[in-house]
């Protein structure tokens, strides 16, 4: 176990309409055995003691499950590691007397609330758009009474475990939501009982992405590398087809 | 379908569509110029059917419509993507998760219809319109045709200019190798014909594709500045 000092340079801005700036923090003995975020509550707590208004930032469950934290840390989504959230990051990755430029997620369908807070409710008006499907009241059902292979619920598993972070948009250099509503998307068409209503599904979630101000995908494949739990661009083909399929059907 | 083409995945279905049928295009193109290495009456012989066969005659205006679909959705689709990001980030690092061709695609693209305009000008145009001193009447096994072989070949040993228009194609021929680096795999995606096992073999198939046209259109100017 080491400790180590980093400098900070930390995007803070009081409001939505404020314009924003860098500043400059050093953090001392910092244990690499720590989290990026409790660095981040450290850093905080001094803030606090000099009598400065903390750094706002998102975060919930800090095991890499609710999809609340993200940071963009030195030009990466989730910072450097792999297949982690931002809360899973640890200070081991960083060297001693590191400089660290830690931003918001930035994308004209996220806007800053605060500092490094982002407003990612666009998100849920995708989902709203579409990402669901309807069942009928009644009994349990028999959990066998619908035959389902096992590929296609493992396809449609590994696309269930995005946790809506949004590092997919942030890191795409054209913001596009694409990996987010191919996976939400996926998730479902990939099940009989997702069928239903998988043309409208994918119309009006793609419609409505396209109407909250994301980028157009290019197919640089960033969005995966970054993405905390490895969706695949695959999903993103997978919903082409079937936003294709469903308007040759009308 | 009216929505299909107003929506992102729509527009971008058009720039797979046209870039798929420009890659067509560039096979037979690279094919025709083939016959270079086989001297003057084999090219002319090409050529000519190339100016005589109805079915090019009629992909002629189709090809060029195909252009303009690719370049007119790119500079919108581009526009919007600037737009989607007001504020940039300071540090933006993508070298390990993106090609940079992948993310040039426009740049790639701007410098390519660059080198397609004088391309036209060169050749297409000296053919259909302007004429050139070069671009005389031969006879090749009794059927007179036009020299394109002399036209072609003058330009890349031109006394003053053949080694500035030599370099001009083979720079136009590796930024096009570069931009059908990423486009292969990237069309078969956009028009949904990729999956986990797909991508790989696309990717590969369109790698080599890229590296065949890249090179093959390098050699051809190469090959004329050095040994003729
Ligand atoms: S696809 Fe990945 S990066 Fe995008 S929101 Fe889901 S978990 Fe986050
Ligand atoms: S705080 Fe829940 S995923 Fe990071």
């Amino acid at each position: 176990m080491a400790n180590i000092n980093i400098k900070l340079k930390v995007w803070r801005q009081k409001d939505s309409q404020s314009k924003g700036q860098f500043e400059a923090y050093e953090v001392k003995q910092i244990s690499t055995e720590s989290s990026f975020l409790e660095m981040m509550d450290v850093l905080n707590e001094q803030l606090i003691n000099d009598g400065n208004q903390p750094i706002s930032f998102d975060h919930d469950c800090r095991e890499g499950i609710c999809g609340m934290c993200g940071l963009y840390i030195n030009g990466r989504a989730h910072g450097p590691d792999l297949d982690v959230t931002t809360c899973q990051l640890h200070m081991r990755k960083f060297k001693d007397n590191d400089s660290i430029t830690i931003e918001p997620w930035r994308a004209g369908g996220f806007p800053v609330i605060k500092d490094l807070m982002v407003d990612r409710s666009a998100f849920d008006k995708i989902l709203q758009a579409g990402g669901f499907i309807s069942v009928n009241t009644g009994g349990v059902p028999d959990a066998n009474a619908i035959p389902i292979s096992k590929d296609d619920a493992e396809e449609a598993m590994d696309a269930a475990s995005c946790i809506g972070c949004g590092a997919c948009v942030a890191t795409c250099k054209n913001s596009s939501a694409m990996l987010f509503v191919s996976a939400k998307v996926s998730q479902l068409a990939l099940l009989p009982q997702g069928r239903i209503e998988a043309s409208r599904r994918a119309k009006n979630m793609l419609s409505a992405m396209d109407d909250l101000g994301f980028g157009n995908c290019t197919n640089t494949g960033a969005c995966e590398v970054e993405c905390p739990k490895g969706i695949s661009v695959a999903h993103i083909a997978r919903l082409n087809r079937e936003f294709l399929v469903a308007n040759l059907k009308d | 379908m009216s929505g299909f083409f107003k929506s992102s995945v729509g527009q971008k279905f058009l720039m797979s569509i046209t870039g798929l049928f420009l890659i067509v295009f560039l096979l037979v193109h690279f094919t025709a110029n083939f016959f270079l290495f086989f001297g003057s009456d084999a090219f002319n012989t090409v050529s000519h059917f190339m100016e005589t066969n109805p079915i090019i005659q009629i992909m002629q205006p189709i090809l060029a419509i195909g252009f303009l679909v690719h370049i007119i959705y790119s500079i919108i689709l581009t526009i919007q993507n600037l737009k989607a990001r007001p504020q940039k980030y300071v540090k933006f690092e993508q070298g390990h998760s993106s090609t940079w061709a992948s993310r040039n695609m426009f740049i790639l693209g701007s410098l390519i219809g660059i080198f397609l305009i004088m391309h036209i000008m060169n050749f297409f145009w000296k053919m259909k319109v302007s004429g050139s001193d070069l671009y005389t009447e031969v006879n090749v096994d009794g059927v007179m045709m036009h020299n394109s072989y002399a036209l072609v070949t003058g330009l890349f040993t031109d006394a003053s200019f053949g080694l500035v228009y030599s370099i001009a194609y083979i720079l136009g021929a590796i930024f096009l190798g570069l931009h059908l680096s990423h486009a292969f795999w990237s069309a078969f995606q956009t028009i949904g014909w990729s999956n986990q096992v797909w991508r790989k073999r696309l990717e590969w198939i369109g790698n080599a594709y890229a590296i065949i046209i890249g090179v093959g259109f390098s050699i051809i100017p190469l090959y004329f500045l050095i040994f003729k």
